[in-house]
């Protein structure tokens, strides 16, 4: 924290120089005025901003991934010259995996700190938590994480893949190249799992033509898998689609491997599955079983390459970038986009800039390209990755670009 | 007069004791704070119930509760079900699929609301479920333990298996009650928003006024017979069993009592922050309002005001400045209390801080006032011992 402090305090003296030499230039252009005039926090030389995430608590594992490559971004965007010709300021505030403290925290960051924008929460408990704070306060919130859409919220911008862009081309695939007709679904039993399981169930019954074999919820951080694993070995069935969360990935894939259920004999496809987890795991314990997301480290394209290069300087070389980790390195910079077209940071304007639908990343999209929809979500395509030892996958298939739909119709 | 004065302020010093934490959170606090700190307070507030219903059973009841959280977690979902009710009117829900109906029931769904959601339809059935509610779980349990003469740990390693199974059925049954979301964005108390900041303001003195209520009930308690008895089967179970009177009878009241002024707690709680979720009910909170009636002075019925007070803006202020680190520095400081001050604030305040107040209170400049209002010194129970 001490280093934002000192940072706060040459911004200041800054500022205090900077003021002195522009004394005589008294035109200042109208964009600027009206950048400081919203009530946020914002001076004639900085910006304000919140970063929320658990750094402490059963999601801190989770989270750390995605509050560094947010750090990163807004790095960058300084060390290019920031917004508006403001340099980005950080508050950081500690979510501690409790649903409860994430409001607090959101209240404190938009009523009392009044920043400008808000990088953060992880968990759709967190999310709908801090919701209600940021739509009475007018906030405007960048929310990382794959999640199971239904929600559409003017304060929130949504840079991970709502359920229909993960979960149906991830089974159109392996319905096709492993001509999968039956299905056992494996889930933590909470709102995202359940909810993906749905449309999947919907589009496998429906749209491929298969048949869901089993359906099974394990408590949050479950680690008895047996059962489902003696039922999975009666039904036989030709693909699990799995859903399993956080900590109970590890006894999951462990007890698989130690049932003899390996992906030479069985096809495994995970929607919950990403480098960070795979850390915890172990590759050997899931190699040849496949994860559906929008973003894998090894992804071959110079805007990844880069990105990678610049999170290994500035988090150490051992640190891996798993799907939420990349969408929340897009938050800063989509933000940025909305900000300089808008030519202020007031939410609803930032907002109406955002639902233009044209906001477009390339160069700053370690994924390949992104869009930002009207609808708040981002155009993005679904990849399947093969695992391997090393913790790393190998990219197997890529879709078209997909249109985000956070509320299908036919898959209620 | 006599009795009021005596029993329910608790004598001279009692009544100072109070009348310097009613300057507090009504003067000091509302007029020095701005309406984000101030909420805050409100809710730390809230667990103050939970702290002070600890007193009562804990303190001088000598029964270790580890599930306060239960009957906090009831009150507020009793509460939460019936401000979601009114938040989920059919305009406002006309995107789902099945209008009319809390959102998180659709997600899962369900497309008629469950029978034992209807009753919370009504404002009045609400307060009341928030009352009895608690009172027949804590009856029931009481009931079943009490009677087998189950007590001590036992009891304390029951209570807190409870609060589990509570979490696991609400984080279970999400179509139901929420999951582990919890039941989020409530808006209006009978068409009152309770988001605004005049709202809040209100909210803040409601909740202060009950907190104060609850005070005297509890003062109420210990200054009578019962109190005397409760504190008899604390040091001597057996003598009062052998001297002829039902000591599970005792208990199960005062379990019942603590579960009622915790769910209160939990009811101004889903008020004020405006939303619940499991993560009040189970095994960590539980011990969280332990740990806030330990750091108060668990004998100490306005001590673990304080404490709570302390604990929570601790918690608040570490978190603010040291996000990284700020757990440590609250483990120390629980380290540090248990070390030096076993006895909570109220211990330290016993200490150093009687004495002094003693001094002052026979000085001349109050020896008048002395003679005025009373002519006998000693309360039945004086607070803080």
């Amino acid at each position: 924290m001490s280093k934002f402090k000192r940072r706060k305090f040459l911004g200041k003296t800054a500022a205090l120089l900077s003021a002195m030499v522009a004394a005589g230039f008294i035109s200042t252009s109208a964009m600027a005025m009206d950048a400081t005039t919203t009530g946020q926090a914002v001076t004639d030389t900085t910006v304000t901003v919140g970063i929320l995430h658990s750094l402490t608590g059963t999601m801190a594992i989770s989270e750390t991934g995605a509050q560094q490559a947010e750090k990163l971004a807004i790095k960058q965007i300084n060390e290019s010259g920031g917004i508006l010709g403001r340099q980005i300021e950080i508050i950081q505030e500690d979510g501690a995996s409790d649903w409860p403290t994430f409001a607090e925290k959101s209240r404190k960051l938009l009523a009392k700190d009044k920043v400008a924008a808000v990088f953060g929460c992880w968990t759709s408990a967190s999310r709908k938590a801090a919701l209600p704070v940021f739509e009475q306060e007018n906030g405007l919130l960048y929310y990382p994480t794959f999640y199971e859409g239904l929600e559409q919220s003017h304060n929130v911008i949504y840079t991970g893949q709502e359920a229909t862009q993960q979960i149906l081309a991830g089974l159109d695939w392996v319905a096709k190249e492993k001509e999968a007709k039956t299905f056992y679904l494996i889930g933590s039993d909470y709102i995202w799992p359940r909810t993906s399981m749905k449309i999947a169930r919907k589009h496998i019954e429906n749209v491929l033509g298969g048949k869901v074999v089993g359906e099974d919820y394990k408590p949050l951080g479950n680690t008895q898998f047996g059962s489902t694993i003696n039922k999975i070995r009666l039904k036989k069935p030709d693909v699990i689609y799995a859903a399993v969360v956080g900590g109970s990935n590890v006894a999951w894939f462990k007890q698989l491997k130690a049932a003899g259920i390996t992906s030479d004999k069985q096809t495994l496809l995970t929607i919950s599955v990403t480098e960070d987890e795979v850390l915890g795991i172990g590759g050997e314990n899931l190699e040849g079983f496949y994860s559906i997301m929008k973003y894998f480290q090894s992804q071959n394209n110079p805007s990844n390459l880069e990105f990678v290069k610049e999170f290994k300087a500035m988090w150490g070389e051992d640190s891996v970038m798993g799907d939420v980790t990349q969408a929340a390195y897009l938050g800063p910079w989509l933000w940025k986009a909305a900000v300089e077209r808008a030519g202020s940071f007031d939410v609803d304007k930032v907002v109406a800039e955002s639902e233009k639908g044209d906001i477009e990343l390339t160069a700053k999209a370690p994924e390949g390209y992104v869009k930002l929809h009207p609808n708040h979500h981002l155009w993005s395509k679904a990849r399947v990755g093969q695992w391997n030892k090393d913790g790393q996958a190998t990219v197997v298939f890529e879709s078209e670009l997909i249109e985000p739909n956070p509320f299908p119709a036919g898959y209620q | 007069m006599n009795f009021v004065y005596e029993r329910l302020l608790g004598g001279k010093k009692g009544m100072l004791g109070l009348i310097i934490l009613a300057v507090l959170i009504f003067i000091i606090l509302p007029l020095t704070l701005d309406m984000f700190r101030l909420s805050m307070v409100g809710k730390y507030l809230t667990y103050a119930f939970a702290a002070v219903s600890l007193v009562l059973l804990w303190g001088y009841g000598g029964i270790l509760s580890l599930g306060q959280g239960i009957f906090f977690g009831i009150g507020g979902y009793c509460m939460a079900m019936f401000l979601k009710l009114e938040a989920s009117d059919p305009e406002s829900t006309k995107i789902q699929s099945t209008p009319g109906i809390p959102d998180f029931m659709d997600w899962n769904q369900i497309t008629e609301l469950p029978w034992f959601w209807i009753p919370f339809e009504s404002f009045g059935f609400t307060v009341l479920a928030v009352i009895t509610i608690p009172a027949i779980f804590a009856f029931i349990i009481g009931f079943s333990m009490f009677k087998r003469r189950v007590g001590g740990v036992y009891f304390a390693i029951i209570t807190q298996v409870i609060a589990v199974i509570l979490t696991v059925l609400i984080v279970g049954q999400q179509g139901y009650i929420g999951g582990i979301n919890g039941i989020t964005d409530l808006k209006t108390l009978n068409g009152w928003d309770i988001r605004e900041d005049s709202a809040k303001y209100t909210l803040y003195f409601i909740n202060a006024v009950l907190l104060f209520a609850v005070l005297f009930i509890g003062k109420f308690i210990l200054t009578s017979k019962f109190g005397r008895l409760l504190l008899a089967m604390k040091d001597k179970e057996d003598r009062v069993r052998f001297s002829g009177y039902d000591v599970a009878n005792f208990k199960i009241f005062i379990f019942c009592v603590s579960a009622v002024i915790a769910a209160i707690g939990g009811a101004m709680f889903t008020l004020q922050v405006g939303f619940m979720s499991p993560s009040f009910v189970g095994i960590v909170p539980s011990i969280e309002m332990v740990i806030f009636a330990a750091v108060g002075g668990r004998m100490s019925l306005i001590g673990v005001v304080y404490g709570t007070l302390a604990v929570n803006f601790g918690k608040t202020i570490f978190s603010e400045t040291f996000p990284e680190i700020w757990l440590f520095l609250m483990g120390g400081l629980f380290i540090a209390v248990v070390m030096f001050f076993p006895n909570g604030i109220a211990g330290v305040w016993n200490k150093y801080g009687d004495p002094q107040l003693d001094r002052l209170l026979d000085s001349k400049l109050l020896s008048s006032l002395k003679t005025a209002i009373s002519k006998n010194k000693t309360s039945p129970v004086e607070d803080n011992k």
